[in-house]
């Protein structure tokens, strides 16, 4: 085991930033430490690597606990979202800094920095300054300055944060296939699930200072552990129908009351995916008006209006969409194949549940 | 066609012009005419009259009191602003105001309460001529005005380099296993560095043309404790156009060469900025 939080928590005057947190990271593992802006998940990786104390609870790095170690003896890397270059030294000296620290020879030094420039593609760069570079090029440098001495884990803070979407892209593609390569311990802080998704392997859930789920991104994705989660991974269209005469409503769409008494409110979650569409009016239930079309490549998002103003929002793909003949203002029927009570006023999140009548089978499923 | 070219930014030409004007009128004329009256005088009058003993003997306390109390400011200007801006203690505000101090005081004023607190008989002059440091009308009390007058010059210059210091940097710098000062000599100085030698050039381009605190702490003793400009008053006072002028011309010289020098430092260590 690399890393291992146990509950630890953090406070900043009357802020309770991370609040009793614990989970642990395998050796090789890449893992994202995701959450809403000012969830904690900055202040976790701080505590990691050294830059924060916890207020209490216990922070272990290979088994041993340390607290007490000052963050130049963790042996760790850190690449703050900034990137945090030395502005008055060359990108060569920039990824020296740590060697030269580590008291290497010069020799070694020189060949290790050439490595690093060769790995990272900063060939012939090595004598420009920080402000010269480009804001992909300064990131690598950061990368290549936090691995030069070798740490034993990398940290990353926002890495992705600061760069444009064509290149943010390409960005996490690199970081998967470095990761793969050197094959250290990465853990690395966004705010967007997409790219947590994508790239870890593991994924911590934060908000508010909780630690609100740990799981594979298939896991958070296909069977969150509460609202939050749910809510936050993936789109999801939530509606709060009230219990009449034994059937949630609201709008036009009935959903099953659950056991609840009528007047009572439920909290009901969807993905866009489980809307099934057609554009034969007798095929499904309900009956709405195809408002937007957004294109997403492959996959299109669509908006439909119901008569009583209520919109949802489905997904289907390029395919489906034209085979169906579908256009903008058209009128479509449709179905719920798939939903999840998120929360009644008493019990909590509840597994997904089928539609309980026949479904036909549809392309573009599970997506 | 107009071979004037487009600029978003309208009145270039009424701006620039206006800016050589008010440079010309303030700055170069008087320089000139501080030049061309010179020329009156032959090479060989005025290679006597500005290497005149009491005239080499006024330069090197000048200069050397100057640069002395330009270093002085440099390295304890450095301190005080480090520690207005990085930390948080009562009284920060008011410490912070009376940097100004020096300017706001006349420079006379100035002269003669440092002159008074020095002398034998003053507030520390009591306790500290015992001891041997006679601050009243040594050269030493001319480092000790220079440095008064000089302060704010480096402090004000280093306070707002240091407030946009990323803190990130310095902590960049632990992760990697540098210890506080590592991290200080390696990493803060270097980006410190370029506005130190704008301040200490600011601090001793005041302290060369300083005069009305000097006259007061030095007494003006010939040879001893007369700087050049006390010296050009003289010699205007014995109406010698013409030693004062070849005094001027030196004055000038060195300050402008000074200057220049800094300069160009500051260019050098400040090589890895925009």
């Amino acid at each position: 085991m690399s890393i291992e939080l146990r509950n630890v928590s953090k406070t900043f005057g009357d802020v309770n930033a991370v609040n009793n947190v614990s989970f642990s990271v395998q050796d090789g593992e890449l893992m994202a430490l995701l959450g809403p802006s000012g969830g904690g998940k900055t202040t976790v990786l701080r505590m990691i690597a050294g830059l924060e104390m916890p207020t209490s609870g216990d922070v272990l790095i290979r088994g041993r606990r340390v607290n007490d170690v000052p963050v130049q003896q963790r042996n760790i890397g850190f690449v703050f979202q900034n990137y945090a270059l030395f502005k008055s030294m060359t990108v060569a000296r920039n990824i020296a800094f740590g060697l030269k620290i580590k008291k290497w020879k010069k020799r070694d030094i020189e060949s290790r920095v050439a490595e690093l420039l060769q790995l990272f593609g900063l060939e012939g760069l090595d004598r420009r300054y920080p402000h010269q570079l480009s804001g992909g090029q300064r990131q690598r440098v950061a990368i290549a300055r936090a691995m030069a001495p070798g740490p034993s884990v990398l940290l990353l803070d926002e890495p992705f944060g600061a760069v444009d979407a064509k290149i943010r892209q390409e960005l996490r593609e690199w970081l998967v296939t470095l990761h793969h390569d050197l094959n250290v311990t990465t853990i690395f802080v966004t705010h967007d699930q997409e790219e947590a998704l994508e790239v870890a392997n593991r994924i911590v859930i934060f908000s508010r200072g909780l630690l609100e789920q740990v799981g594979a991104p298939r896991e958070v994705y296909e069977q969150p552990a509460n609202e939050f989660v749910a809510r936050f991974i993936g789109v999801m269209n939530v509606l709060e129908p009230v219990v009449e005469g034994g059937v949630a409503r609201i709008g036009e769409l009935e959903f099953p009351a659950h056991g609840q008494g009528d007047g009572q409110k439920l909290r009901i979650g969807f993905r866009p995916y489980a809307v099934q569409i057609s554009s034969d009016l007798t095929h499904y239930r309900y009956h709405a008006v195809l408002r937007h079309t957004f294109f997403l490549g492959v996959l299109l998002r669509v908006e439909l209006e119901l008569p009583s103003g209520l919109i949802i929002r489905a997904r289907m793909t390029k395919e489906e969409y034209s085979n169906q003949g579908l256009y903008d203002d058209c009128e479509v029927s449709f179905q719920i194949r798939q939903f999840r009570l998120l929360a009644t006023d008493q019990a909590p999140l509840q597994p997904e549940e089928d539609l309980k009548y026949q479904v036909p089978p549809v392309i573009g499923d599970n997506i | 066609m107009s071979r004037t070219k487009f600029n978003v930014l309208p009145g270039f030409g009424i701006t620039f012009g206006f800016t050589l004007f008010y440079l010309s009128a303030i700055v170069l004329i008087p320089f000139a005419g501080l030049v061309l009256r010179s020329f009156e005088l032959t090479w060989s009058d005025f290679w006597a009259l500005a290497t005149s003993e009491r005239a080499v003997a006024s330069y090197r306390l000048t200069f050397g009191a100057s640069l002395a109390a330009a270093l002085m400011n440099a390295v304890f200007g450095t301190l005080l602003a480090w520690v207005l801006v990085r930390y948080q203690f009562p009284g920060r505000r008011f410490i912070d105001a009376m940097v100004d101090f020096p300017f706001a005081l006349p420079t006379a004023v100035a002269g003669l309460t440092l002159s008074s607190l020095f002398a034998g008989n003053g507030w520390l002059g009591q306790f500290l001529v015992p001891l041997g440091i006679e601050g009243a009308f040594t050269p030493l009390g001319v480092v000790i005005a220079l440095t008064f007058v000089g302060l704010p010059f480096v402090v004000r210059t280093l306070q707002p380099v240091l407030q946009n210091l990323d803190r990130e940097v310095e902590e960049a710098a632990a992760t990697l296993g540098a210890g506080r000062w590592r991290t200080f000599v390696a990493v803060v100085a270097p980006t410190l560095l370029p506005s130190v030698l704008t301040g200490f050039a600011l601090a001793f381009a005041r302290a060369i043309g300083e005069y009305g605190s000097i006259v007061f702490i030095s007494g003006n003793v010939p040879f001893k404790t007369e700087i050049t400009p006390y010296l050009i008053v003289m010699r205007l006072e014995e109406y010698d156009y013409a030693g004062a002028i070849a005094l001027a011309v030196v004055l000038m010289v060195f300050s402008f060469s000074l200057i220049g020098a800094i300069n160009v430092l500051e260019q050098w260590t400040s090589r890895f900025e925009r």
